[in-house]
């Protein structure tokens, strides 16, 4: 989906800045995922090679991507399941609709799929007059209170548990009010084990989709995902067309080291494969199974050997819990769906570097996020990228939006930045002025006003170093 | 050892240039007390890291080939800055790629050391510590460590001053909220994280704050000066030269 206005990442994060509570709940829950997934590899050695071959996995599978989608839907169909092919996220929707009316379903339950929040599936759905009720428990937090998620692995991490007591004894029939974990669970459950039976449809999202064998491989941890494609007569699976690889073999390691970077576990609760519908001698499972494969820019990040490497991503959400951004303004203000690192890079490729120029810059390029990620995507080397893409019409790729984020004031900046520093006569007498003078530049001056906000103003020394050493002679070649 | 080179160029970075001299003149002190000669070539400026990091590559390359002139012989050339380092070393040969004059910087880069770096790995000196005890802490800038990859050479210089102790900051590898123009673009997140990180290094009780980056050290000083901290900052050069020559 292509926005239209420029989203100021600067204006919301401010906002998010402001709220104590929320900057808490954060760094509270992301320090502990920090520790959990630490203690996961307690041998550096171990880490980095489980990561060199995951990283090997999924640049292979990535290297082949048409052959191997195209084994993967020979596959699928030989089992049984109906493969759809989106290039936009209209499509998707519609085709979804489409299966659904054909068997005139009205109801849905979902696992959680960040491509269907890609879709904003929900609302579409709704306006079709189909109920679409999110499963996972987090999912179905944040649905009650319309909102979006904000983590991709743990949607309502921005609440606390007293926010969401309030919330279920209002909105939830005939709930009283708790605040006890193991009751508020409850009630969720109750609500949905209801659905699950009822409803006609299930939808799933799929971590891992394996082409020799046309399997799909769902990660959850609250059997909800197998509920909603298990009991509802139809299942309807969602994935971007990156997240495929060759051998049930390759799953192994990115598994392992999914669950490890993402909640510091070692497995989950829960590890589906589905292959197919109901067999004709099975008692229980969909009888029809369809999976729509959405593009959504991702052919076009394929087509770029360097901006290619976002599509390795295997969404454990590690780099938004090692992000210093992230961790104090949480993810809704990237107004993004993937919000953190990864949505840095992934927006502005779906959405085009202009309207997402802001939200490029948004990153001190400390590293934190490429450092974790288990398959080692340059996160901050791609942002470099995009920025440069912003800026630049005439860099010979196809990203989306490319030149539209430049603006006159900062282009002169930068020409005017470097006719100084090419020039080490210039460089020397702008320095001199900066040692004698730049006590007096005031504190309210463009730029140093914003580095002033929380610091006192940098003092030049009163004399540069290539002055002193050119005092002291001697040491010149 | 022979193997050791006797002759160095010294890059002197902006900031250091402007705002922390002294660093620069305790860097070369202290390759000179190791006994290795120093040339400071005239006409630094700076390597052309923000302009990079921005996009604006062909500003930044044409401040990088006015750089490497100046550095023509086959010496190492010695950076007392983590960041500036990792940006001639590692990212010049991205900036350059496809660029005639690529492989005239590829062999400049290839000669680049962060100061601590060619001290320990290179010249392996030891130091004699002759001041008072002190309690410290670290920050361990994260281009130094992660674009740069320093291993600790810092830690394990701070390690041989007998009187100094060395007290970890909580979060060390989290960013002080520098990031070049990020501090400027996006002043409400920067000014945050270097509060944390100014808090971080109260708290561990140390006096002095110390790095190898002027760009942290400017940000977490502003930010201590700010709330009128007593902890003060202090480049990991003048602090090592400070306490390894007699007065
Ligand atoms: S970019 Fe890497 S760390 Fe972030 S979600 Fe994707 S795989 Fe995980």
């Amino acid at each position: 989906m292509h926005a239209e206005k420029e989203i100021l990442f600067r204006d919301s994060a401010s906002k998010a800045l402001l709220d104590p509570q929320l900057r808490a709940n954060f760094r509270r829950a992301m320090d502990g995922l920090i520790t959990k997934r630490r203690n996961q590899f307690p041998d550096p050695r171990d880490l980095q090679d489980l990561r060199d071959l995951s990283t090997a996995i999924r640049s292979r599978s990535l290297l082949s991507l048409p052959e191997l989608l195209e084994q993967f839907e020979a596959n699928c169909t030989k089992n049984g399941i109906q493969v759809h092919w989106a290039e936009t996220c209209e499509q998707a929707n519609e085709l979804i609709l489409g299966i659904m009316q054909a068997k005139g379903a009205k109801t849905l339950v979902k696992g959680k799929s960040m491509v269907s929040e890609e879709m904003h599936l929900n609302a579409f759905l709704e306006s079709k007059g189909i109920e679409a009720l999110e499963s996972d428990l987090g999912e179905y937090i944040i649905q009650l209170d319309g909102e979006t998620p904000s983590h991709i692995i743990m949607p309502a991490i921005h609440k606390n548990k007293d926010q969401i007591a309030r919330q279920f004894s209002q909105k939830i029939k005939d709930a009283k009010y708790t605040e006890d974990v193991d009751e508020l669970t409850a009630m969720a459950r109750k609500v949905l084990r209801e659905k699950f039976l009822h409803a006609d449809a299930g939808l799933s999202g799929v971590n891992f989709a394996v082409a020799e064998t046309g399997t799909l491989c769902l990660v959850e941890n609250e059997g909800n995902g197998r509920m909603s494609t298990h009991v509802p007569p139809l299942h309807i699976a969602v994935m971007g067309l990156e997240k495929v690889v060759a051998r049930l073999e390759d799953v192994a390691p990115l598994y392992a080291i999914l669950t490890r970077s993402a909640t510091g576990q070692a497995v989950s609760t829960y590890f589906n494969l589905i292959s197919g519908p109901r067999g004709t001698d099975e008692k229980d499972g969909p009888r029809e199974v369809h999976l729509v494969i959405l593009d959504n820019g991702r052919s076009r990040m394929y087509a770029d050997p360097q901006l290619r490497a976002t599509l390795r991503c295997i969404r454990c959400g590690a780099c938004m819990n090692h992000c210093p951004v992230y961790t104090r303004i949480g993810g809704h203000a990237y107004e993004a769906i993937y919000p953190g690192p990864i949505g840095k890079i992934l927006t502005p490729q779906m959405e085009g570097v202009g309207v997402r120029h802001d939200l490029i810059h948004g990153s001190s390029l400390c590293g934190a996020c490429s450092e974790v990620c288990p398959v080692e995507i340059p996160i901050p080397e791609i942002l470099v990228r995009l920025r440069r893409e912003a800026t630049h019409e005439d860099v010979g790729s196809n990203v989306l939006g490319r030149g539209t984020g430049r603006t006159a004031a900062e282009d002169w900046a930068w020409r005017i930045w470097a006719g100084v520093l090419k020039r080490p006569a210039l460089y020397r007498v702008a320095s001199w002025f900066a040692t004698r003078f730049g006590k007096a530049l005031p504190a309210g001056a463009p730029l140093i006003k914003n580095w002033t906000r929380t610091r006192t103003k940098p003092v030049p020394a009163r004399r540069s170093l290539s002055e002193r050493m050119r005092a002291e002679g001697g040491s010149h070649d | 050892m022979s193997d050791k080179p006797t002759k160095v160029y010294f890059y002197g970075t902006c900031l250091v240039d402007l705002f922390f001299p002294d660093a620069g003149m305790a860097g070369i002190q202290l390759l000179r007390q190791a006994g290795v000669e120093v040339v400071f070539p005239e006409g630094q400026t700076c390597c052309g890291q923000p302009a990079f990091n921005c996009g604006y590559w062909e500003e930044a390359r044409d401040v990088a080939r006015t750089q490497v002139a100046l550095f023509p012989k086959d010496l190492p050339v010695i950076l007392p800055s983590g960041s500036c380092a990792g940006m001639m070393k590692v990212h010049y040969p991205e900036l350059f790629h496809g660029q005639p004059d690529e492989a005239q910087v590829r062999a400049f880069s290839a000669r680049v050391y962060e100061l601590t770096q060619f001290l320990v790995d290179v010249l392996d000196v030891k130091l004699k510590d002759l001041g008072e005890p002190v309690k410290v802490t670290w920050h361990s800038s994260c281009h130094a460590v992660r674009d740069l990859g320093l291993k600790g050479e810092p830690q394990a210089l701070i390690g041989q001053l007998s009187n100094v102790e060395l007290a970890p900051l909580s979060r060390t590898h989290e960013c002080c909220g520098f990031g070049g123009t990020f501090s400027v673009r996006q002043p409400e997140i920067s000014g945050v994280m270097s509060c944390d990180k100014a808090a971080d290094a109260e708290a561990t009780g140390a006096s002095v704050l110390l790095s190898t980056d002027g760009g942290c050290l400017l940000n977490v000083n502003g930010t201590l000066e700010a709330k009128q901290s007593p902890l003060r900052v202090q480049h990991i050069a003048e602090f090592l030269w400070e306490r390894t020559h007699a007065r």
